[in-house]
């Protein structure tokens, strides 16, 4: 009988073999699921994983969208690493994300046709101070009420969908669009517009702030007590307490935080990739920054480089659609059971394996 | 606006219909929570059990075997959660949270072929006489049989909880996995057992949905369906009855609102159609700020991961 | 000489890196109390745990009445007419208590027929119960009248008490003793694990004493003094500690009138606390478990807060201070859990160092932490304290319970605190790292620094402190000096009659603080 032993401290070996484990793990148990969608497994991961970095005819196209998609990724999931490090569970960046990029856009909004140089910083601020009162909400709930921030970060996605629309429809609707839904184009109003840097490379102000919170947050983790901080809560929370850790402002600061970051991320889409606020303008940045960061081991290099590939996933997903006619919605699949082989390899960080005689359980 | 137009027996007709989904939902998670573990992928289970269901009723033509099939959608789903976490012992909250986003993928994927299908009707009771008494009639006897199996569902859990050995036991296990153990239940087994029923439930609530309530299937119809299941398990405080009357209340604000949207009430119909996340968020704050109750109820184990050491 | 009931012929389990029990024999009689003698981490807890079918044996028999005996759970056990009453009790808080007695039975009654024998059964054996009441809602020594009627109610010939008095006071043991006798009389075998030497002196038939592993002796334990039966069981000569009083007149913590709700639904609220501290001085708390231990360090160490004035450290009033701060000014603590509280079971004991050393060793600038200091500083109280570990990297849940016991009290005692709080300092803990942490606590004491001692060992209490006082459900007895406490006395104190000598309310000694605050 196979039984588990608790391994005496962690194994660090494992905490960085399994991410590799279950990508590998992933990427057999996703070349089934295409053999049954009637795909050839090999031609479909070839697909996804290969040709839109190194693809003749594809990756000129491509390559730049990896970095227009791991932006966002990689900043809602650093922000949201702190909080889940702490164990307050913040999963609804999606909302978040959703206001930031309403509240950047309404202060673009409110300066057109002014073009002036502190627009956009005036945007950037706006952006993260939306995602950042999103987060308060169930920040506040929590640390007034004991409500579980879970649930209520969740069911404000809802909400800011809902918010969103009625924006898109309502006062955001541009007033020379003809009476279709939707804002403006920022692209069209430059003291607004989040351009790329570097042409061709995908690189804009997200991405440049995406860079930037990982090193921050690195620092911060490594370096001060506030990471400690929160990392001693998240894994002993009454020896956080004994170490005077106040927890109330703990949650406050991972939520309003992670907050902030989504909002950003937000803003910079709607400003740039995105362009306009529209009924359908969130993409589930704000979910799948959730399997980045445990994908990453919540630790910021791991986010990067977690970040860079769920990007790549989702370009190769659009160009296994466009090749073969993979549905989307296998892509989604296959992030999720990216995410279950991760938790699943986990049990080897903390216990070892023994083979032998069982207890009686 | 013309609130003449709303009926206020049809409404509450409807709005047993419109609580019926997170009933199921919602009685099948007080289980597993009441066993100690919180399954957080309800959303996940619901979903694949709406196109399991849908999946199953369209192509056998029998409704009831769509919910059969919805439920064990459901139940399949759960025990990959019930795996990782009972056995690999991985942590609850991500688990769930990746059961809900696979869920999400994977009833997409199956549900490729079934956009714009039609299901067969799954017929009311119709009870002759009792369902043409007035006012009573359309309220009480009029709906289908999956209405009444949602009421019989919680009846049996509250009936199984209080007063029979396995409820004593699946209480115990909650309360403290070490005792029970040290007594000699099979905590893991128990956990599985109560994950299983979880899913089964919550299969069966996501058919209902693409069955009944809407009917047709449509990508992440549950639209959140699964987490205020889950937020009326709090609500409730773990007490069976109480959960009939949230799925209800909630039903009820969901009915009324799409009735005022459809008396052309002056708000703005995306306000009308936040309001059931807004108010599942107001009872979750007035339920939890009782610190006392909340805390005497739920089950003390709740979330933590078992490992016998030694 | 009668049959034995149970026999254990060489019983060898072994875990990883420690062989639990290694070829252990020894025979139970029937109506026979047997003590099982060891001090922590002798085995005694993996050999009851085979017998009662929790964990196989790697080799060796059991019989039964002559019968081979193989218990595959802890069902067979029960089947076979053998009851234990565990430790850390195996119940329920949330449930009630006729509930909690049908979990530990195979086929029990209904629950109204439940309750009317628990009633017969517990008056009958003098431990009174109401089979209605949340088990939470009990005291610690009612708590294990339900595991021990649980017992009884199935008729078993062999029971198991595993460490039965730590929760007691010493008018429950007599109470519990009667109990046990009377099921001897009526020829039920009694399995009776301690490390308390007196009370196996006073009540065993019989004693088998084991140590890594192995049985060392076995012999009449009325027939020894109770420092033969502690050499046998350590296995070495015993040192005692030394001290000189070193009490100054000088107050350097005080508490008066000290209230505070419990946070936890079963838990205990402290009601009206007073207390005074001097320098050098060392004040023994004690208590039966779930008296407000936990809540008294708490709030003691910060992390639940007191009015302003509540307590006062060197006169300046701090009780709205958190840890930190109390920390700034002297006040340092250590809690009775190892993992979890006082230390986090995952991180490095450098990682741990820092945890309550950030602020009095300077480990932090501006918020930036000193990695290299900290090292230091964890490298200096592994080498002062003994700490047997690879490293300061390696992870506090890696360490020995009495390993991870002295790094925790090492760690506030190298702060040079002027006042330390400890709870339950030498809790599982080996005989040797426990005399090291007395030891350590009294030199401490020596160099001038007022220390409350919160334990539940009263040997302890009476061995290292100057005076005495004890909590009962969250209130606190006026200290008497140690010296001149009889056992009856403290007794008395724990069981909640206040002051023994002159017979003051905790009222009236709570008024007198407030007149000299």
């Amino acid at each position: 009988m196979v039984r588990l032993e608790r391994r005496p401290e962690p194994s660090r070996h494992w905490s960085y073999a399994t991410p590799i484990l279950a990508v590998v793990a992933t990427m057999i148990a996703g070349g089934f699921l295409f053999a049954f969608l009637g795909k050839d497994p090999l031609v479909a991961i070839r697909t996804i994983f290969w040709d839109p970095l190194f693809n003749d005819q594809f990756a000129a196209f491509s390559r730049p969208q990896l970095l227009v998609k791991a932006g966002p990724l990689i900043l809602i999931a650093i922000g949201l690493s702190l909080g889940f490090r702490a164990g307050v569970w913040n999963i609804g960046a999606e909302g978040q994300y959703i206001v930031g990029a309403l509240v950047g856009a309404g202060v673009a909004l409110a300066f057109y046709p002014l073009e002036a140089w502190y627009v956009f910083p005036l945007m950037v601020l706006g952006g993260a101070l939306g995602g950042w009162a999103w987060g308060m909400i169930p920040g506040i709930l929590r640390t007034q009420f004991n409500t579980n921030e879970t649930l209520v970060s969740l069911l404000l996605v809802y909400v800011a969908e809902q918010l969103m629309a009625s924006m898109a429809l309502g006062l955001m609707r541009n007033p020379d669009g003809g009476g279709f839904p939707g804002s403006r184009n920022l692209g069209d109003y430059p003291a607004a517009y989040n351009q790329e840097l570097i042409a061709g490379t995908g690189m804009h102000w997200g991405v440049v702030a995406a860079f930037i919170a990982v090193i921050f947050a690195y620092i911060l983790l490594n370096r001060h007590i506030m990471g400690f901080n929160i990392r001693l809560t998240g894994q002993a929370p009454r020896a956080a307490r004994f170490a005077g850790v106040k927890p109330n402002r703990l949650i406050l600061f991972c939520l309003g935080f992670s907050g902030a970051l989504a909002g950003l991320a937000g803003l910079f889409e709607v400003a740039g990739p995105a362009g306009q606020i529209t009924i359908d303008f969130n993409v589930g940045y704000g979910f799948t920054a959730i399997i980045v960061a445990f994908l990453g081991r919540l630790h910021p290099v791991g986010i990067l480089l977690a970040g860079l590939l769920m990007a790549l996933t989702y370009i190769g997903g659009e160009l296994a659609q466009f090749m073969l006619g993979l549905p989307a919605a296998a892509i989604q699949a296959f992030q999720g059971m990216l995410l279950f082989f991760l938790l699943a390899g986990d049990v080897m960080t903390n216990y070892r394996v023994r083979i032998g005689k069982t207890e009686v359980a | 606006m013309d609130l003449s137009s709303i009926d206020p027996i049809l409404l509450i007709a409807a709005l047993m219909v419109a609580a019926t989904p997170i009933l199921l939902a919602a009685i099948g998670e007080l289980v597993v929570e009441k066993s100690g573990v919180l399954n957080l992928g309800v959303e996940g289970m619901m979903i694949t059990g709406a196109i399991c269901g849908f999946a199953v009723a369209v192509e056998t033509g029998n409704p009831a075997l769509g919910f059969l099939g919805g439920a064990a959608g459901g139940a399949a789903l759960s025990l990959v959660f019930g795996i990782l976490t009972q056995f690999l012992l991985s942590n609850q909250v991500a688990t769930g949270l990746a059961l809900t986003l696979f869920g999400l993928g994977i009833s997409a994927l199956i549900g490729q072929g079934y956009i714009g299908v039609k299901p067969p009707t799954t017929a009311d009771l119709n009870l002759p006489i009792l369902s043409d008494l007035p006012v009573l009639g359309p309220i009480l006897f009029g709906h289908d049989a999956m209405v009444y199996v949602s009421i019989g569902l919680v009846i049996a859990v509250w009936y199984v909880l209080k007063f029979t050995r396995v409820g004593l036991v699946l209480r115990a296990v909650g309360e403290n996995h070490d005792a029970a153990h040290a007594l000699g239940y099979k905590v893991v087994r128990i956990r599985l057992a109560a994950i299983a029923f979880g899913g089964g439930c919550a299969g069966l609530g996501g058919a209902y949905l693409s069955l009944v309530r809407v009917p047709q299937w449509t990508e992440g119809m549950t639209a959140g369906a699964g987490w205020i299941a889950l937020a009326i398990v709090v609500f409730a405080s773990w007490k069976a009855g109480r959960v009939l009357l949230g799925a209800y209340l909630f039903g009820g604000i969901t009915v009324l609102q799409l009735n005022l949207q459809a008396a052309g009430m002056k708000i703005p119909v995306e306000y009308l159609s936040m309001s059931p996340y807004l108010i599942t968020i107001l009872v979750l704050v007035i339920m939890s700020a009782d610190k006392s109750r909340a805390a005497l109820n739920a089950p003390a184990s709740l979330g933590r991961a078992f490992h016998a050491s030694s | 000489m009668t049959a034995a009931h149970l026999t254990l012929s060489g019983l060898t389990k072994a875990y990883p890196g420690v062989v639990a029990n290694d070829d252990v024999s020894f025979a139970i009689k029937p109506g026979e109390i047997h003590a099982l003698l060891g001090e922590n981490g002798a085995g005694k807890s993996t050999l009851v745990k085979m017998i009662y079918g929790l964990v196989r044996p790697d080799t060796g028999q059991m019989h039964l009445r002559d019968k081979p005996y193989d218990p595959a759970n802890p069902n067979a056990a029960r089947r076979a007419g053998i009851a234990m009453v565990f430790q850390h009790f195996s119940l329920f808080d949330a449930l009630d208590v006729a509930e909690n007695v049908a979990l530990g039975m195979d086929q029990p009654p209904k629950q109204r027929e439940l309750a009317l024998r628990i009633r017969e059964v517990s008056e009958t054996y003098g431990l009174p119960l109401d089979p209605a009441r949340l088990v939470g809602d009990l005291s610690a020594g009612e708590q294990q009248r339900v595991e021990i009627i649980r017992c009884l109610l199935q008729d078993p010939n062999l029971l198991i008490m595993d460490e039965p008095t730590s929760v007691l006071t010493p008018q429950e043991v007599d109470i519990l003793f009667k109990t046990l006798r009377k099921l001897a009389s009526e020829g039920t075998a009694i399995l009776y694990i301690s490390h308390k030497l007196e009370e196996i002196r006073t009540l065993c038939d019989w004693a088998t004493i084991l140590r890594m592993g192995k049985v060392v002796a076995s012999c009449d334990p009325r027939e020894k003094t109770a420092r033969e039966l502690a050499e046998l069981m350590v296995g070495g000569t015993l040192q005692t500690p030394d001290r000189s009083g070193s009490a100054q007149d000088e107050v350097a913590l005080e508490v008066a009138g000290l209230s505070v709700p419990s946070s936890n639904p079963f838990g205990t609220s402290l009601r009206d606390v007073s207390l005074q501290v001097r320098k050098g001085e060392i004040l023994g708390i004690g208590g039966v478990a779930g008296n407000g231990q936990e809540d008294l360090l708490a709030v003691l160490s910060g992390e639940v807060r007191a009015p302003k004035g509540a307590v006062k450290l060197g006169g300046q009033s701090i009780g709205h201070l958190g840890p930190n701060a109390r920390r700034a000014l002297g006040l340092l603590s250590a809690p009775e859990e190892r993992l979890g509280h006082a230390a986090a079971p995952d991180m490095s004991l450098t990682e741990n160092a820092l945890l309550t050393g950030a602020i009095r060793e300077g480990l932090t600038r501006r918020g930036f932490l000193d990695w290299r200091a900290a090292r230091v500083f964890a490298d200096s109280i592994i080498e002062q304290f003994d700490v047997r570990t690879p490293g300061a990297e390696h992870a506090a849940r890696s360490l020995s319970g009495g390993n991870l016991q002295k790094f925790v009290i090492g760690r506030e005692i190298l702060q040079r605190p002027d006042v330390l709080v400890v709870n339950q300092p030498t809790w599982g803990v080996d005989a040797a790292a426990a005399a090291a942490i007395r030891q350590a606590l009294m030199n401490l004491a020596m160099r001038g620094t007022a220390i409350v001692v919160i334990s539940q060992d009263l040997d302890e209490l009476m061995e290292i402190s100057d005076r005495f006082a004890a909590l009962n459900e969250g209130r606190l007895t006026q200290p008497e000096p140690t010296s001149e406490l009889t056992i009856d006395q403290i007794g008395l104190m724990m069981g909640g009659a206040h002051s023994p000598n002159n017979g003051q309310t905790a009222e009236v000694t709570s008024e007198a603080a407030h007149g000299t605050a």
